[in-house]
C-alpha cells in the first residue's frame, strides 16, 4: 500500500531531476497516465574513443515517455547495465517489477567513419526478446535510429505503428514593434528538435501544410504584400507560386492522393471553399455562400471536405461532399458558441475541432466530436488552444497555445491523458502540422 | 491674438469635444481613455496647423468645415467590437470626408488593412479582418470614392498593434488602418 503510493512520487522526481540535469531537453511531460507500462531502458554502451552527441538510450527513454503509455526505470535503480543478450538475465528485471527490456551497443563501423547501433528487446514476462538488430548511420543520423528504434518497441508493446520519426512544421513569430515583426517557417522533429528554417519573412507566414508523400509543403506568405498559396519541396527547396486571385488566399491543404490542394479563395466577394488540380491547375469551387467559409480538410477518402462557416452567425463545423450542390451540406456542430479547425480522426467518425463552449467562457480548447454518438470529450484545460494536427498514428494532437504569454507547441494524447509541451528558445511558436509516415 | 484665430480655436476646441463625446458613447472603458487622449492630440496639432494657414492665407480664414475635414483625414485607425464586423457609428462622420477626399482626388489610392484580435482560429481571423475592412470599403463607395481607388488586405491576427493577452490589446488589435499607397 505504502510503496503504490510512493512510486507514482518517485517517478515523478526522477522526472523532474533528469530535466533539470539535460538543460537543452525541449521535451517537457505536463500530464502522465496512471498505469504506464514499466520498462527498463538500460544507457547504450559506447565503444568508441572520444564523446558521442547523442545518447540513444535517452532518446528512446523520452519518446517512450513523452506519449504516456510508458514509464522508464531510472538507471540508477538497475541491478545490471546488460549490452546484449548473454548478458541478460530476465529475473535481474522481473524483481524490479519491469515488463520489458531494452539494451544496446554503440560501436564505430570498421574502417569507416559510421555508427554501427545494435539494439535487444525483451519481454520480461515471457523471457524471450523480441526484436534485435543492428543499424548504421553518420554521427549527425542517431536521433533518426533512435526515434526508429523506438518505433520498433512502441509497435511491439502497443501494436499501433510508432511516430516517432515523424517531423512536424510550425511558424515562428518574433514581435519587434507593430511594423517590424519576423516571421520564420520551421521543421523539426516531432519533439521540436533538429529544428531547420524552411523560409524566413518580414511579412507573415501562414498554414503550413503537408503533402501526403512528406516531400512538398504548402503554406500562405504575404511576402508580396498579399496572401498567396505557395508550395514548396523540401529536399531541392524550389518553391512554386500556386495562387495570385485578389483578396484571400489561403488555408491550402493537400488531398489524400496529392494531387490537389483545397483552399480558400475570397474573389467573388466572401470567403469560400475551392480545390485546385495541381497538375492542370482547374479550379472547382465548392462552397457558394456569402458567410465565412474556411479552414477546409479533408476526409479521408478524399470524397468530402469538412470546413467552418459562420453562416448560421457564429462559427460552426459543416461537412459536404466533392461536386454536390452547394446547398446540399451537412452541419456537424451544434451545441457550442464557437466550434472550428475542424477534421477527422483516422476512424472518420472522430471530429477533431477547437471548441469555445458558450459566449461567457471565453477558452478555446482542442475537443473530439463522436459525430454518430455526438460525445464530446474536451482534451486540454488551457484558455488559446489552437490549430490541432493529428499524428498519423492518430494518437496524439499537437496544437498552439500560449505559456507566460508566449505561444508554445503542446502535445496531448488522444484521450487526454497525457500531455508534453515543446518549448521553443524565442518567439511565438503556432500553427504545428504534423507529417504523415515519412518512411 | 486676433479674434479670427479665437474663433478658430475655439471652433477646434469644440469640434474635439463633439468627437471625445462620441467616442464616449462608442464603446467599453478601456477604449474610452485611450482614444480620448489620441484625439486630444490631434485636436492640438490642427490648432497649430489652423493658426499658420489663417496667417498665410488671403482670406485669413479656414472654413470649420474645411478644420472637420482634415482632422477626419488624419484619423487613419478605426476600431471595432468583437466579433462586429460594421465600423463603428462614431465613425461614420470621419469615414465620409474618407470618401469625399477619395472623390475629390482621383488619383489618390488607399489601401485598408484588416485585423482582428488573437482570440479564435487563424484563418477565421483572417477573414473577419477581410470582413472589417469591406465594410468600410463598401462605405467609401457608396460615398464616392471609386474601387479601384482602394486595395483590401486582411492581415487577420497576424500583424498585432500590441502583444499581450488583456481586453485592451485586444480593442488595439480589432482594426482597420487606412494606408495611403
Amino acid at each position: 500500500m505504502n510503496l503504490n503510493r510512493t512510486l507514482p512520487l518517485l517517478f515523478v522526481i526522477s522526472v523532474l531531476m533528469s530535466f533539470s540535469v539535460r538543460a537543452e531537453l525541449s521535451i517537457q511531460i505536463t500530464q502522465g497516465i496512471d498505469n504506464p507500462i514499466p520498462i527498463a531502458v538500460v544507457p547504450f554502451s559506447w565503444e568508441g574513443s572520444g564523446v558521442l552527441d547523442e545518447d540513444i538510450g535517452e532518446i528512446v527513454t523520452a519518446d517512450l515517455q513523452q506519449v504516456g503509455e510508458f514509464r522508464a526505470l531510472s538507471p540508477s535503480n538497475m541491478l545490471a547495465l546488460p549490452r546484449e543478450e548473454r548478458e541478460v538475465y530476465y529475473r535481474d528485471w522481473s524483481v524490479l517489477a519491469q515488463d520489458y527490456l531494452l539494451v544496446g551497443k554503440v560501436q564505430r563501423s570498421p574502417g569507416s567513419e559510421l555508427i554501427q547501433v545494435q539494439y535487444e528487446f525483451f519481454d520480461i514476462n515471457r523471457e524471450i526478446k523480441l526484436a534485435g538488430e543492428v543499424l548504421t548511420g553518420t554521427t549527425s543520423q542517431l536521433r533518426d535510429i533512435g526515434h526508429e528504434i523506438s518505433n520498433v518497441v512502441f509497435e511491439l508493446v502497443t501494436g499501433t505503428r510508432g511516430a516517432f520519426t515523424t517531423q512536424i512544421l510550425y511558424i515562428v513569430s518574433e514581435f519587434v514593434s507593430p511594423e517590424v515583426s519576423y516571421f520564420r517557417l520551421e521543421k523539426a522533429d516531432y519533439d521540436g528538435r533538429r529544428a531547420q528554417v524552411l523560409l524566413e519573412s518580414r511579412e507573415p507566414i501562414m498554414s503550413p501544410s503537408w503533402s501526403p508523400n512528406g516531400q512538398d509543403i504548402a503554406y500562405v506568405s504575404f511576402e508580396t504584400d498579399l496572401p498567396r498559396i505557395y508550395t514548396q519541396n523540401i529536399a531541392t527547396g524550389q518553391r512554386r507560386q500556386i495562387t495570385n486571385f485578389p483578396n484571400i488566399n489561403s488555408s491550402p491543404v493537400w488531398s489524400p492522393d496529392g494531387t490537389k490542394l483545397a483552399m480558400v479563395l475570397s474573389k467573388d466577394g466572401s470567403p469560400d471553399i475551392y480545390v485546385q488540380d495541381l497538375l492542370s491547375n482547374e479550379l472547382i469551387r465548392i462552397t457558394d455562400h456569402p458567410a465565412i467559409d474556411t479552414e477546409p480538410a479533408w476526409s479521408r477518402d478524399g470524397r468530402s471536405l469538412v470546413f467552418m462557416s459562420d453562416r448560421t452567425g457564429q462559427p460552426q463545423i459543416y461537412q459536404m461532399e466533392i461536386g454536390a450542390s452547394t446547398y446540399d451540406v451537412e452541419r456537424l456542430t451544434y451545441d457550442c458558441f464557437h466550434c472550428a479547425k475542424g477534421q477527422f480522426l483516422p476512424d472518420g467518425v472522430n471530429l477533431v475541432h477547437v471548441r469555445r463552449e458558450t459566449r461567457q467562457s471565453p477558452e478555446y480548447q482542442i475537443s473530439i466530436m463522436n459525430v454518430e454518438t455526438l460525445r464530446v470529450i474536451t482534451l486540454t484545460s488551457t484558455k488559446f488552444d489552437e490549430s490541432p494536427s493529428v499524428a498519423p498514428n492518430g494518437s496524439m494532437i499537437m496544437y498552439a497555445t500560449k505559456f507566460n504569454g508566449r505561444g508554445v507547441l503542446d502535445a496531448v494524447s488522444i484521450d487526454g491523458r497525457v500531455k508534453f509541451r515543446l518549448p521553443s528558445s524565442r518567439g511565438d511558436v503556432r500553427e504545428p502540422a504534423w507529417s504523415p509516415y515519412l518512411n | 491674438m486676433t479674434p479670427i484665430k479665437n474663433l478658430i480655436k475655439s471652433v477646434v476646441i469644440g469640434l474635439a469635444l463633439v468627437s471625445l463625446a462620441a467616442c464616449k458613447s462608442s464603446s467599453d472603458a478601456e477604449t474610452e481613455v485611450t482614444d480620448a487622449g489620441s484625439m486630444g492630440s490631434t485636436s492640438s496639432e490642427s490648432t497649430s496647423s489652423a493658426a499658420q494657414a489663417s496667417g498665410a492665407g488671403t482670406s485669413g480664414r479656414l472654413s470649420a468645415e474645411q478644420i472637420q475635414a482634415e482632422n477626419a483625414l488624419r484619423q487613419t485607425v478605426f476600431y471595432f467590437d468583437f466579433d462586429i464586423a460594421e465600423f463603428r457609428g462614431a465613425d461614420r462622420e470621419t469615414l465620409m470626408y474618407h470618401a469625399r477626399d477619395l472623390s475629390a482626388n482621383p488619383s489618390k489610392r488607399l489601401r485598408l488593412e484588416g485585423h482582428a484580435d488573437e482570440r479564435g482560429t487563424r484563418e477565421y481571423n483572417l477573414a473577419l479582418g477581410e470582413r472589417r475592412a469591406n465594410s468600410i470599403l463598401n462605405y467609401l463607395i457608396v460615398n464616392g470614392a471609386s474601387r479601384s481607388q482602394i486595395e483590401v488586405v486582411s492581415y487577420g491576427e497576424e500583424r498585432p498593434a500590441m502583444t499581450g493577452q488583456s481586453e485592451s490589446v485586444y480593442n488595439r488589435n480589432r482594426r482597420v488602418e487606412v494606408v495611403a499607397r
